[in-house]
């Protein structure tokens, strides 16, 4: 796919014939127990697509757990574990660990093979949050996979840090006094990005050829990356199933998830935004989360929006990476 | 030949840990076990052990790297301490469940509220049930001997259990004590390579940890406590193995001049010492005492125990944490449980004693036997010594 990309005259032609380039290869099978038009299970199967065989997953406890792991079946072709709730970045920080250790001792194969830990939103920027900070401090070599459906939505649709401004969650429902959710979303990928992890990227399965590049990339950096996936779960969403991939793309066409990465510094959005953002409206209305909002509140969000996007054109237009600024030094 | 040195008795356990070459150690500072893995880091740094050494950011990620580690079938090892080990316990009954091997040093201290920093056995016995092997170090040389062996204990294919093994915080870990260290072709001859039953490894590949439904969760626990209760035959074979080799004896409960006892003491830990010397002066005196040493916490050793209570009147049962509300301390509840259907069984009472570091000298445990023979006590379990 990287070399297609390399020939300008082949790049008109490349959103057609890229897919024809993924493996057939399926490392997280059918026949697991995920809801109708999930996002996070086309998500990691996606993931492990891109990932390829030489990878060890750690999964946080969470919807995937659960549905791909009732024993005696198993989803998953790929080595894989999960220990509990808010440990995944910690149990995936021990496995790369052991795989390192056992490699340099001579009792494993002499060939690298990628410690990859997955998580929720939960799991991640809330209870695995601790655990998630001292793995990418370690500089462990990993890769680090939110997939982020605004909720806690295997126990039943609370609110979490990833919860969006105004959402209904059944912890923070939208009642006549408080209309859902309180506070805007934590902006994890950039706090990832100030704990100066080489590679961190946004995602959705929505743009799955993009998705599954930032995977490759983030899987050859020999340290930690990270990559925040938004996934639909209609369940929790109040979506129709259909509009799983719709949804991801509308969250990138109204600006409120735009896909982005972050190398070494450098910001750089990888799916062009149309130059006139689509209103979050569009995005909003389809969504039973949101139903319960007004003109006003949705223009409160609107404002946020264009603020939130601002701010990261600032960052794409002006940023270097340290390459860059290290060169300017020595200049 | 090993050699006889004095050293530090947790910095004697991270050599004798080291000695295991551990792949894998993840630790987080809580006293006062701290100094075993500050000189495991140190070891590490020095080039003289081949590991890789995760400062980890808490207890709960310490346990967790553990068990990520070991489920690639690395070596690991850690250590904690009161407040640490609470923080880990989410996890603790998972690694059991997962066969994982990990290997863990505790330096006993009292849990908070008042915070304290002094030994005491309450940290370990919240974690009683969690499904680990569970041994009792009552001086430096068995601390030394035991972390060895653990891992031979651990990783075999008829156990593969995590392993506690559990040293008095200060009493121990903080004190320096003549050792006899073994050296590293002695404990290589004793201990082989770790050969794990399953591994993550794209050769081979597992899923490890995955959901159990009713029909399977109650088997899963049954075949835990089927491990764990196993478990106790390899350990004695290890200890005739470690005898046959180095000379030393383990026993899972050691009688202490019991013969023709009519009353005997219980203790685990570091408090056996101070009650050997309590037994030879009532002997003196003309009172028969004697002392049981509970070394093997988990998997309780009740046909020993059986034994060892033979001909003996009057068992004064020490526990070094309490649970509250409940029939008296661990030790107690455990021994008077075992001892249930016996049929000439012992009068049995029970003191709680030292209590966050609160020193019990000679002259107490004295005491105790005068006080447990007369059964002046306060039935059925007393604070021994304690205001209020």
């Amino acid at each position: 796919m990287n070399t297609a990309t390399n020939n300008p005259k082949s790049v008109e032609s490349f959103e057609l014939y890229a897919p024809k380039l993924v493996s057939k290869e399926e490392f997280f099978v059918g026949g697991h127990r995920a809801c109708q038009g999930c996002g996070e299970s086309l998500a990691i199967r996606l993931m492990c697509k891109a990932l390829g065989k030489d990878t060890v997953i750690t999964n946080a406890t969470g919807c995937m757990e659960v549905i791909s792991s009732l024993y005696p079946t198993t989803a998953w072709r790929l080595p894989w574990i999960h220990v509990a709730f808010p440990n995944a970045a910690a149990v995936g920080s021990g496995v790369e660990a052991g795989l390192k250790a056992l490699r340099r001792k001579g009792k494993i194969a002499d060939r690298r093979v990628k410690s990859v830990a997955i998580g929720g939103d939960g799991g991640t920027m809330d209870i695995g949050f601790q655990a998630l900070s001292g793995a990418m401090e370690r500089c462990h070599d990993m890769l680090y996979v939110c997939f982020d459906n605004e909720a806690y939505m295997n126990t039943g649709i609370q609110r979490s840090s990833g919860t969006p401004f105004l959402a209904s969650t059944t912890t923070a429902p939208a009642g006549k006094k408080i209309p859902g959710n309180q506070v805007w979303k934590k902006n994890l990928p950039e706090i990832m990005v100030a704990h100066n992890v080489a590679y961190v990227a946004t995602a959705t399965p929505s743009y799955p050829i993009d998705f599954m590049n930032k995977v490759k990339k983030a899987r050859q950096v020999k340290g930690p990356s990270y990559i925040h996936c938004l996934v639909t779960c209609p369940t929790g969403w109040r979506t129709p199933s259909e509009t799983c991939i719709k949804l991801g793309r509308l969250a990138l066409e109204t600006g409120i998830f735009p896909l982005y990465e972050v190398e070494d510094g450098k910001y750089r959005l990888t799916v062009e935004v149309p130059e006139k953002r689509r209103p979050v409206q569009d995005y909003l209305k389809g969504q039973g989360r949101f139903r319960h909002l007004t003109p006003d509140q949705i223009q409160v969000i609107q404002e946020r929006v264009d603020i939130e996007w601002e701010t990261l054109m600032i960052k794409v237009n002006c940023s270097k990476s340290k390459e860059e600024l290290r060169a300017q030094r020595t200049r | 030949m090993g050699k006889r040195i004095g050293m530090e008795i947790a910095l004697a356990a991270a050599e004798a840990a080291a000695l295991c070459r551990p792949d894998v150690i993840a630790a987080y500072p809580i006293t006062p076990n701290t100094h075993i893995p500050e000189h495991l880091s140190d070891i590490v740094a020095e080039g003289r052990l081949d590991a890789e050494f995760i400062c980890v950011e808490s207890e709960h990620s310490a346990i967790s790297a553990c068990c990520g580690a070991s489920g690639t079938g690395a070596r690991t090892f850690t250590a904690t301490s009161s407040q640490g080990l609470l923080y880990m316990q989410e996890v603790l009954p998972i690694v059991s469940a997962m066969r994982l091997p990990v290997i863990m040093a505790i330096g006993n201290r009292a849990i908070s509220g008042p915070i304290n920093i002094w030994n005491d056995h309450s940290d370990i016995m919240y974690q009683r049930d969690t499904g680990w092997v569970s041994l009792f170090a009552a001086n430096g040389q068995e601390t030394v001997d035991m972390v060895i062996q653990v891992f031979k204990i651990g990783e075999h294919r008829d156990v593969m259990l995590p392993v506690n093994i559990n040293l008095d915080g200060f009493q121990l870990t903080h004190v320096v004590e003549p050792i006899i260290m073994p050296d590293q072709e002695e404990v290589d001859r004793f201990l082989p390579a770790y050969v794990p039953y399953a591994a993550l490894h794209p050769d081979n590949i597992v899923s490890m940890g995955t959901l159990g439904m009713p029909e399977i969760y109650a088997e899963a626990q049954k075949s835990k406590n089927v491990a764990l209760v196993n478990s106790k035959k390899v350990i004695l074979e290890v200890w005739k193995e470690w005898e046959k080799q180095f000379g030393r004896k383990y026993e899972p409960i050691q009688s202490y001049r019991t013969e023709d006892a009519d009353i005997a003491l219980v203790t685990m830990g570091s408090m056996g010492e101070t009650a050997e010397i309590a037994v030879d002066e009532l002997r003196k005196q003309g009172v028969k005492a004697g002392l049981l040493k509970i070394k093997l916490w988990r998997p309780f050793p009740f046909d020993d125990l059986k034994k060892a209570v033979k001909g003996i009147r009057v068992l004064a049962v020490t526990d070094r944490a309490v649970s509250f509300g409940g029939p008296g301390g661990p030790v107690f509840s455990e021994i008077r449980s075992a001892l249930y259907d016996v049929p000439k069984r012992p009068k049995i009472v029970n003191f709680i004693i030292g209590l966050g570091g609160r020193d019990i000298q000679v002259e107490n445990f004295m005491d105790m036997v005068r006080r447990a023979t007369k059964g002046k006590l306060s039935e059925p379990y007393e604070f021994y010594g304690v205001r209020g």
